[in-house]
């Protein structure tokens, strides 16, 4: 291959490793942040003990897929990431806040005698705040940044927008459809009944918000208008939106059933469409609507040599990832298995 | 009042890696520990190892959990206030993060979860295992992360293609001439700040007549670790301060407080350096020794402040007293080590309470260490972000002033508050000691009166 192949074909296939590294991280930490929401709202204190320790084990190795993703961008974009990062200051820094305090609640509260409701709320205020500003996040990224030359030329709350505040909230819903899928499988008793009967809630929640999405960001740019509502592009996106529709009548008649794995396959595979729909609006952008991965690629050396490592670790990581959800699998018990 | 977001970005920044420093240094050197342990418990099947291990697992939890979360913030500050450093060296410090991500940080995120909720989940050879990929892990991400910051300090292996850094030669962009010595240094900092903290725990225990047991097996495991790294450690200080002398000679003169060129010069003790007037004043020094240690000769030349331009220099009062407060530990734990191996070779180590006491306040002193270190490093790099090359000053994020100091006070408040937090449920694990493993406690019975009246 030559080097003007290399050009091309490296960064999207680095674009390809980040949205998978985005995709997971979105699902992982997804139901651990939407076990923290729902945290508030369970009906009793054994409850939220269950709760936490479902994800006690995992938490720290799904979040870490969000560093993968920041230092993927740094190393494989710079120039998106000093774009980025920049406009979205406040949501990022508010979001790491969010991030820390829930972090820190899972140490904590079991250590807690008489702050244990003190942690409660820092673990449901934390994953609160974090997942509402990832989704402003996602709004402002659909909205695009203003960018002059290789520097970040808006203002401050650019990303603040009736959008973006939408978007926030629509993550917030489906992460606690991701986190109702997993409750189902990790939890007993009444708690089990209580999320069965939250999770329909939760499904009507995010499709509404699927749909506002999807309605509402045509109308941001031509661009993306173009790309679902022209012929022949229509016909390729298409099924995009009627497989949405199969995968959340999967769901419901899963929950229905009182099936155990499938309400979160049905989750995942609904996530996947939303996030297929986001690609379609949004290639080969990655800082929309000006640079695109081309644009913003490192230099080819750098991106080459961080494959060279990545390509072998990554199924390692994946592996031992696996092998550490298989030690924790089954259901967790009250209180079980806390150091 | 005008906010400069270079000056609060840098704060921000100097405050959230202070914070975040402090558990690394503490871990690393843990999850060496807490293998060892594991180790020997496999290995003689005492029980006080394993009353140990699970005592000290629970700190390792704690301190781990906050080392996670104020890392996270470091990974996004690079764009978030200094985007001009990350669109210009992206191609060289991105794939060094990148590699810390790939190879430390997943290692050490899903082992973790083993190690503090499996014990009953795997078998005893996995759960081993997993503590050591843990402790593995936690150097690893040592050697990224200093070989990044070293490439800040002393920048080797790149070409500059319009205003930005690429990597011509990765060997040498990892392997740069500070790295060698930043890493071991700092590798044994963090081992000397955790042995001086298992060291105070177990003398503490000790002095109180609690947990004799326990405290004698951690005493003696941690002075066996200082009493030959800390005097190493000065050594391997000399030979990083050689490689300053050559790569950085602007931190030199500032660590040393010398003004002019030439030699022999005296090593200053205590001096309070003024800067405007480009002198010291109250200087108080040993004559040609500075010369000694700088040069390894008598009457070695070394290169003052003033044969940098004014802005090329940096902030001489603070690099020269944390190098001395950094310093002055160093010395004062090899006196502590050596002092401890002479009590304990003579039998008379459990019985010198005047020791233990000073083994009990010297826990914190790695912690002092290390953030000494890492101010001389990074203020002692000042005015430049990569050295000699790119300023500061202009890599600073397109943000406002107001953004920043936002930021900054938040940080300021959460971190404040969880690291009380932290503190506090740490001391409390700590005073209420290790508690035996099915069946009955083993350790002696707490009887303050009648371990008093032993010593």
């Amino acid at each position: 291959m030559t080097d003007a192949h290399l050009l091309i074909i490296v960064p999207l296939a680095w674009a390809g490793i980040l949205a998978f590294a985005v995709f997971l991280y979105v699902l992982l930490d997804g139901f651990d942040l939407g076990v923290g929401i729902l945290f508030p709202f369970v009906p009793s204190h054994d409850a939220r003990d269950t709760m936490m320790n479902s994800v006690a084990p995992v938490w720290d190795g799904n979040e870490t897929w969000l560093v993968l993703g920041g230092a993927g961008l740094f190393a494989a974009f710079p120039m998106a990431y000093s774009v980025m990062l920049p406009a979205l200051y406040l949501p990022l820094i508010l979001m790491l806040i969010g991030l820390i305090l829930r972090g820190v609640a899972f140490e904590f509260r079991f250590k807690a005698k008489w702050g244990r409701a003190l942690w409660d709320w820092s673990f449901a205020g934390g994953s609160m705040l974090a997942a509402s500003m990832q989704g402003v996040a996602l709004g402002a990224f659909i909205q695009g940044f203003e960018v002059d030359g290789r520097v970040f030329a808006g203002g401050p709350f650019d990303w603040l927008t009736p959008f973006s505040v939408f978007t926030g909230i629509a993550l917030v819903a489906g992460y606690v459809l991701l986190a109702c899928g997993w409750l189902i499988i990790k939890v007993e008793g009444t708690l089990l009944d209580w999320v069965y009967a939250v999770a329909p809630k939760a499904l009507l929640a995010i499709l509404f918000g699927i749909a506002v999405v999807s309605l509402w960001s045509p109308f941001l740019n031509d661009d993306i208008a173009g790309r679902w509502f022209t012929f022949p592009s229509i016909v390729m996106v298409s099924p995009v939106p009627l497989l949405t529709i199969f995968a959340a009548a999967g769901f419901w008649r899963a929950v229905s059933a009182r099936a155990l794995y499938l309400p979160f396959v049905f989750a995942v595979v609904l996530f996947f469409l939303c996030y297929t729909g986001l690609a379609v609006s949004l290639f080969p952008y990655i800082v929309p609507p000006r640079l695109t991965i081309w644009d913003a690629a490192a230099d080819l050396r750098s991106q080459i040599f961080v494959l060279y490592g990545l390509i072998p670790i990554l199924p390692v990581i994946l592996g031992y990832t696996a092998y550490s959800y298989y030690v924790f699998r089954g259901k967790v018990g009250v209180g079980g298995g806390y150091h | 009042m005008e906010l400069d977001p270079v000056l609060l970005s840098r704060f921000q920044f100097g405050f959230t890696i202070a914070f975040h420093i402090l558990f690394p240094s503490f871990t690393i050197g843990l999850a060496a520990w807490l293998a060892m342990l594991e180790l020997l418990w496999l290995r003689t099947g005492r029980s006080v190892f394993r009353e140990l291990s699970t005592l000290w697992t629970k700190i390792f939890a704690v301190s781990f959990g906050l080392g996670v979360v104020s890392g996270v913030v470091l990974s996004y500050e690079f764009g978030t206030n200094w985007s001009g450093l990350s669109d210009r060296a992206g191609n060289i410090l991105g794939p060094l993060l990148s590699y810390e991500v790939l190879t430390a940080f997943f290692l050490e995120a899903s082992f973790l979860g083993i190690m503090l909720f499996g014990r009953d989940r795997v078998p005893r050879g996995v759960y081993l295992l997993a503590v050591c990929m843990v402790a593995f892990g936690t150097l690893i991400s040592a050697f990224w992360i200093l070989s990044a910051n070293s490439w800040m300090q002393t920048p080797s292996g790149y070409e500059v293609h319009d205003g930005e850094f690429v990597a011509a030669d990765w060997a040498a962009v990892i392997f740069n001439p500070s790295f060698p010595y930043r890493l071991a240094h700092m590798v044994s900092a963090a081992y000397l700040t955790t042995a001086f903290v298992i060291a105070a725990v177990g003398a503490w225990y000790l002095l109180t007549g609690r947990h004799v047991a326990h405290g004698r097996v951690m005493v003696i495991m941690a002075l066996s670790i200082i009493v030959w790294l800390a005097p190493a450690q000065i050594l391997i200080g000399d030979l990083h301060g050689l490689n300053v002398r050559d790569h950085q000679p602007a931190k030199l003169a500032a660590m040393e407080a010398h003004w002019e060129s030439g030699g022999p010069v005296p090593l200053i003790l205590f001096a309070w350096p003024n800067e405007q007037a480009e002198t010291n004043q109250y200087e108080l020094g040993v004559p040609s020794l500075g010369s000694l240690i700088l040069t390894h000769s008598w009457d070695g030349e070394v290169t003052g402040l003033k044969a940098f331009n004014r802005a090329d220099r940096p902030n001489v009062a603070i690099v020269f007293w944390s190098f001395r407060v950094m310093a002055g530990l160093g010395v004062l734990m090899t006196l502590a080590g050596t002092a401890g191996a002479v009590l304990w070779a003579t039998g008379r180590l459990q019985r010198a309470r005047w020791y233990l006491r000073w083994l009990t306040l010297m826990g914190p002193a790695g912690f002092i260490a290390v953030l000494a270190g890492w101010v001389t490093a990074e203020v002692g790099r000042q005015p430049w972000v990569v050295y000699g090359l790119l300023r500061t000053a202009d890599v600073v994020s397109p943000v406002t002033g107001g953004q920043v100091a936002f930021s900054l006070a938040l940080f300021v408040l959460v971190y404040g508050f969880l690291y009380g937090a932290g503190l506090f449920y740490i001391s409390r694990l700590v005073r209420s000691g290790p508690t035996g493993i099915t069946p009955a406690p083993t350790e002696p019975l707490e009887r303050p009166a009648a371990a008093a009246s032993q010593s």
